[in-house]
C-alpha cells in the first residue's frame, strides 16, 4: 500500500490486475514477436517500395471513404435505434451488429450476391453500365460492410448515455427535429461520433477477408495493404513483416490519437455529462 | 384566450381537466407518482394521451378520440419547459443557450443574440453570457435556463420543480426572480414546496393517483386544505368527517368542536383543519372544558425548528424539547393529543 | 473425407500405445513391419484429390501405417519445414520452394521430378466472352482473373507472356489459384488461368479451355523425404508410390503431365 502513488481508491483486486498483465501480454507478446523479426536495415527500402506505397495509399484511401460511408449511414441507424420505437427494432440491431461476428469471407461472399455482376443489384447496375466487382469500389463497400457495426455500436451507446432529455428540452424551445439534430443531438455525441468513425476506419484499414472475396486484388485498384501483406508472405517474409509493422503503425497512431474510449456511462445527476465535446481531435 | 387541457392516459392512470385564464400561474402539488410530471409532458407535447383535446388561444394542440386525431409537434407549441435540471446544452455558451429558441424560430442570428442578452439580464446573469454550462454554479445554471425558457415567449411556460435541485441558498434568489418574470405570464409550475405555491402562483392544484383533488385560489386551498396533501404542506392537521351542530364526527366515531365562519349544514361533508402548534401532548386524559381530546399512538418524533414535532398517524403536534424529554415520548407511546375548540377550523369538504 | 483429419487425430494415440491401439482388442499378433506407424506427408494444395487417393492405397498396402497429408501452398509448406515441422515427405508444386527446403538443409538426398502441370483458361461454364485462345484473354473488355507473380501460377502466367509477348490486362491478380477459380464460378470474371489440374477438379463449374502455348510454361513438381523425418523407410515407399506405376497413373487421371 505504501508504494501505492495515488490515494484515489480504484478497488480493483490484484488478482484481477495480475490477469489483466496477463490480457495485455497476451496482444502485446505477438506484436513485440514481430518487431523481433523485422529487417530493420532493410525496412526503409521495404515499407517505401512502390508497390507498399501503392498498397498504403489505397488502403488509407479507401478506409477513409468507407469511414464517410460508415458515417453517413451509420449515423441515422445509430439514431433509429437508439431513440426510435417501433417493431422489429431489436431484429435490426442484431442484423446491423451481424458483420461483427460474421467471418469476413462470408460478408465478401454475401457481398458478392448483392453487388457481384451476377448478384441481386448488380444485374441492374452492370446493365446501367456500373461496375463494381475487381474495383476500388467494392473495396470500399467491403470494408464498410464490415466496419459500419462499429460506428453504430459505438454512437448508439453515445445517445443512450446521453439521453434524450436535452433534445426534448430543445423541442419545447421550438426546435424542429432536423434542427435539434443539427444544433444539440450531434455536438453532444460528437465524442461518440469520433471514436465510432476512429474504428471503423481502423477496422477498414485492416479488412482483408471480404475484399479478397468480393473485391479481388489488383496493384493500385483492389490490393489493400492487408493483401498486399497476405501476397509478399508467399515470397519476401522481410516485406510482409516490414508492412504488417506499417500498418499496426498506423493503427495504433489513428486510434491511439483520437479514440478516447467510451463516453462515460450513465450520466444521471444534473450535470448529465457527455464527455467533453471539443476535446477531440478533428 | 384561455388554455384547456382535457386528457386521460390509462396506462399512468391519468385522467385530467384544467385551464387556465391568460396571464395566470397555476402551482400544481402532490405525492411523488401522482402525475404531476406526466401533465407537463402531455402540455409540451412530449407525451401522447390516449384521448383528449387541448389549445390554446384558439389553437389546438392535440385532440385525440374516436376518429379524431390532430396533434401538434412539440416544437410547435409553444410551451417552453423549465425543469428541476437545468438541460443547459453543454457545448453552448449561456448566451448561445438563451438564444437557441429564437434561433429555431427563424429570428436572425444577431437578433437573437440580442434578445438573449435581454433575457440574461432579465435574469441577472448578463454577466454570464460567455460561460459554458459547465463553468456555471447550480443556481447561475437554472438562471440561464431560465431566460432561455422565456426568451421563446412561450404561450404555456412549464416549469417542473425548477427550484429542487438548487441549494438553500440559490433557491431563494431564483424563487423571487420567477417571481418577477412569471408576474402576468400564463405558467403551470410543478412544485413540492409550498412556498413556492405562495410566491409564485394565483391557484393551487393539488394532483393524487392521476387526478385533480383540489384546484383553487393558493391562499383558500393552503388555508382550507380539503385534502391531506395540501393540508400537510400547509402544515395542518386534517380531520374528514362529517358536519355536526359543534363541529365534525370522524368515521371512527370521534368529535372535533371547532370554528366555523360560514354557517354549516349538519350532515355534510367537512374538514377539521388545525395546525400542530395548537395541540398539546398529555400522558392521562384530560378531563372538564370543552377541548378535543383524543387518545393516539406516538409513530415518529423528529426536529421541527426549534420545536419537536411529534407525529401520531395523519396527526401532529408540536412541543417543545424540553416537554419531550418530560413526558419521555418515544414512538409507540400512547398519548392524549388535545387542542381547543377555538383552534379549529371546520369548512365544508 | 480428408484422411488427413482422421489419421492426426489417431496420430498420438497410436504413437504412443503402439499397436495396442491400431489392433484394438484383437491383441498384438506378428505386426507387419509398419505397423502402427504414421507418415506425416507435406503436400502443395494442388496435389489434395490425388494424393488422397494414394495415400489411401499406400495404407491399404502397408497394414497399420497411417498418413497423415497437410495440404497447403507450398511456400507456407516450405516455410513450415525449415521452421521444425513434423514432415517426413514434402511435394512441392515448383521447384523454388524445394530449394527453399534444400537450403535448410532438410532435403534427404535429391527430389524426384513426378508430375508436370500447365495452365488452362477457365471460363464460366457458357463461357460469355467467348474465349477461344489465350490472345482472347488481352482482348478489351475481357475481365481476366490470374495469379500474381508472387506465387507458382501467377509465375507460369507471366512466363507465357513473356513467351508468347502477350500482355494481359487483368482485372484482378489472386494470391492463390483457387481465389482464381472462385471469381470464374462466381461468374465474376470472364477468364482466370489456371492449372489444368485445377480446373479439371472444379468439374462442370467452369469449362476449361487448353491453349498451345500453355507448353512454354511447364510446372514441375518434386518430392523428397525430410531430412529430420522420423520414419525414413516408409517415406522412400511412399516416394516410390508416388513415382511409380499406380501413382503415375492417378496423376495422369488428375490431368498432371509425366516428366
Amino acid at each position: 500500500m505504501k508504494r501505492r502513488r495515488d490515494t484515489t481508491y480504484t478497488g480493483i483486486p490484484r488478482w484481477v490486475a495480475a490477469i489483466a498483465a496477463v490480457g495485455a501480454l497476451f496482444v502485446l507478446l505477438p506484436l513485440a514477436a514481430m518487431l523481433g523479426r523485422v529487417n530493420w536495415p532493410q525496412f526503409i527500402p521495404l515499407i517505401t517500395s512502390e508497390s507498399s506505397l501503392t498498397a498504403l495509399g489505397l488502403s488509407l484511401r479507401t478506409a477513409a471513404a468507407s469511414t464517410v460511408l460508415c458515417v453517413l449511414f451509420g449515423v441515422p441507424l445509430a439514431l433509429v435505434l437508439a431513440r426510435g420505437d417501433f417493431p422489429g427494432k431489436r431484429l435490426l440491431r442484431s442484423f446491423v451488429l451481424l458483420p461483427l461476428v460474421l467471418p469476413p469471407v462470408v460478408g465478401g461472399i454475401a457481398l458478392l450476391y448483392a453487388f457481384g455482376r451476377q448478384g441481386l443489384l448488380g444485374q441492374g447496375l452492370e446493365v446501367a453500365g456500373l461496375r463494381i466487382a475487381f474495383t476500388t469500389t467494392a473495396v470500399i463497400l467491403a470494408q464498410t460492410f464490415v466496419a459500419l457495426p462499429f460506428l453504430v455500436v459505438s454512437l448508439e451507446g453515445a445517445l443512450r448515455s446521453a439521453g434524450s432529455r436535452y433534445e426534448a428540452v430543445a423541442a419545447t424551445l421550438g426546435a424542429r427535429p432536423t434542427t435539434v439534430l443539427r444544433r444539440v443531438t450531434l455536438p453532444l455525441v460528437l465524442p461518440g461520433l469520433a471514436s465510432g468513425a476512429v474504428l471503423s476506419f481502423a477496422r477498414s484499414l485492416g479488412e482483408f477477408g471480404a475484399t479478397l472475396t468480393f473485391a479481388g486484388s489488383l496493384p493500385g485498384v483492389t490490393r489493400t495493404l492487408p493483401l498486399e501483406i497476405y501476397l509478399q508472405r508467399e515470397t519476401d517474409a522481410d516485406a510482409a513483416v516490414a508492412l504488417s509493422l506499417l500498418l499496426v503503425v498506423v493503427a495504433v497512431v489513428v486510434v491511439g490519437l483520437s479514440y478516447r474510449g467510451p463516453a462515460p456511462a450513465g450520466s444521471g445527476g444534473r450535470s448529465a455529462r457527455v464527455g467533453t465535446p471539443g476535446r477531440v481531435p478533428a | 384566450m384561455t388554455f384547456t387541457l382535457d386528457a386521460a392516459l390509462a396506462a399512468r392512470r391519468f385522467d385530467v381537466s384544467l385551464s387556465l385564464a391568460p396571464g395566470e400561474t397555476v402551482a400544481v402539488l402532490g405525492p411523488n407518482g401522482a402525475g404531476k410530471s406526466t401533465l407537463l409532458s402531455v402540455i409540451s407535447g412530449l407525451l401522447r394521451p390516449d384521448t383528449g383535446r387541448a389549445e390554446v388561444n384558439g389553437r389546438v394542440l392535440f385532440e385525440l378520440g374516436p376518429g379524431v386525431h390532430t396533434w401538434t409537434a412539440p416544437h410547435r407549441r409553444g410551451t417552453a419547459l423549465l425543469a428541476q435540471d437545468p438541460l443547459l446544452f453543454p457545448h453552448l455558451s449561456a448566451l448561445e443557450n438563451v438564444a437557441f429558441g429564437p434561433r429555431s424560430a427563424g429570428m436572425p442570428k444577431r437578433e437573437a443574440r440580442e434578445s438573449a442578452r435581454h433575457w440574461l439580464a432579465e435574469v441577472d446573469a448578463a454577466d454570464l453570457a460567455d460561460r459554458r454550462p459547465g463553468e456555471l454554479s447550480g443556481g447561475q445554471a437554472q438562471r440561464v435556463a431560465a431566460a432561455r425558457a422565456l426568451a421563446v415567449d412561450p404561450e404555456v411556460l412549464l416549469l417542473d420543480e425548477p427550484l429542487s435541485a438548487l441549494d438553500i441558498h440559490a433557491a431563494p434568489l431564483l424563487r423571487r426572480l420567477l417571481k418577477r418574470v412569471l408576474a402576468g405570464r400564463r405558467a403551470i409550475i410543478v412544485t413540492h414546496d409550498v412556498l413556492d405555491a405562495y410566491m409564485l402562483a394565483d391557484r393551487v392544484i393539488v394532483m393524487e393517483e392521476g387526478r385533480i383533488t383540489e384546484d383553487g385560489p393558493t391562499r383558500e386551498v393552503l388555508r382550507r386544505p380539503r385534502s391531506r396533501f395540501a393540508a400537510g404542506l400547509a402544515g395542518l392537521n386534517l380531520v374528514p368527517g362529517t358536519v355536526t351542530s359543534a363541529g365534525i364526527r370522524t368515521a371512527e366515531g370521534l368529535e372535533f368542536a371547532g370554528q366555523h365562519d360560514a354557517p354549516l349544514v349538519a350532515g355534510q361533508a367537512g374538514v377539521a383543519a388545525f395546525p400542530p402548534s395548537a395541540v398539546s401532548v398529555f400522558l392521562g386524559e384530560a378531563h372538564g372544558s370543552p377541548r378535543n381530546s383524543f387518545r393516539v399512538t406516538v409513530t415518529d418524533l423528529e426536529p421541527h425548528g426549534d420545536q419537536i414535532r411529534i407525529r401520531a398517524g395523519d396527526l401532529s403536534a408540536d412541543v417543545t424539547p424540553a416537554a419531550s424529554a418530560d413526558l419521555g415520548l418515544a414512538p409507540g407511546l400512547e398519548v392524549y393529543f388535545v387542542v381547543k375548540a377555538a383552534a379549529v377550523s371546520i369548512y365544508p369538504s | 473425407m480428408r484422411p488427413g483429419i482422421r489419421a492426426a487425430a489417431a496420430l498420438a494415440a497410436a504413437g504412443l500405445m503402439g499397436c495396442a491401439a491400431a489392433a484394438g482388442l484383437t491383441g498384438c499378433t506378428a505386426p507387419a513391419r509398419d505397423a502402427g506407424k504414421t507418415l506425416t506427408v507435406f503436400a502443395a494444395a494442388s496435389l489434395q484429390a490425388p494424393f488422397t487417393a494414394l495415400a489411401e492405397e499406400f495404407e491399404a498396402a502397408h497394414p497399420g501405417t497411417t498418413v497423415t497429408l497437410s495440404f497447403a501452398g507450398s511456400s507456407d509448406l516450405a516455410t513450415q519445414i525449415s521452421q521444425g515441422a513434423p514432415a517426413d515427405v514434402f511435394a512441392s508444386a515448383d521447384t523454388k520452394n524445394m530449394a527453399k527446403v534444400g537450403e535448410a538443409g532438410l532435403v534427404e538426398g535429391s527430389p524426384r521430378d513426378f508430375a508436370t502441370n500447365v495452365l488452362t483458361i477457365a471460363v464460366p461454364p457458357e463461357n460469355p466472352a467467348s474465349i477461344a485462345t489465350f490472345a482472347d484473354l488481352a482482348k478489351p473488355g475481357v475481365r481476366t482473373v490470374i495469379c500474381a507473380e508472387q506465387v507458382p501460377c501467377g509465375a507460369a502466367t507471366k512466363t507465357l507472356e513473356k513467351e508468347t509477348g502477350t500482355t494481359l490486362m487483368p482485372v484482378s491478380e489472386e494470391s492463390s489459384v483457387t481465389d482464381v477459380l472462385g471469381k470464374v464460378v462466381s461468374g465474376e470474371a470472364d477468364a482466370g488461368l489456371v492449372y489444368v489440374t485445377d480446373a479439371k477438379a472444379a468439374g462442370s463449374k467452369v469449362q476449361a479451355i487448353p491453349f498451345p502455348e500453355s507448353a512454354r510454361a511447364v510446372n514441375t513438381y518434386p518430392i523428397t523425404a525430410v531430412r529430420n523425418g522420423k520414419n525414413k523407410e516408409l517415406a522412400a515407399d511412399f516416394i516410390e508410390a508416388v513415382t511409380g506405376p499406380d501413382g503415375q497413373r492417378i496423376f495422369r487421371g488428375a490431368g498432371f503431365g509425366t516428366p
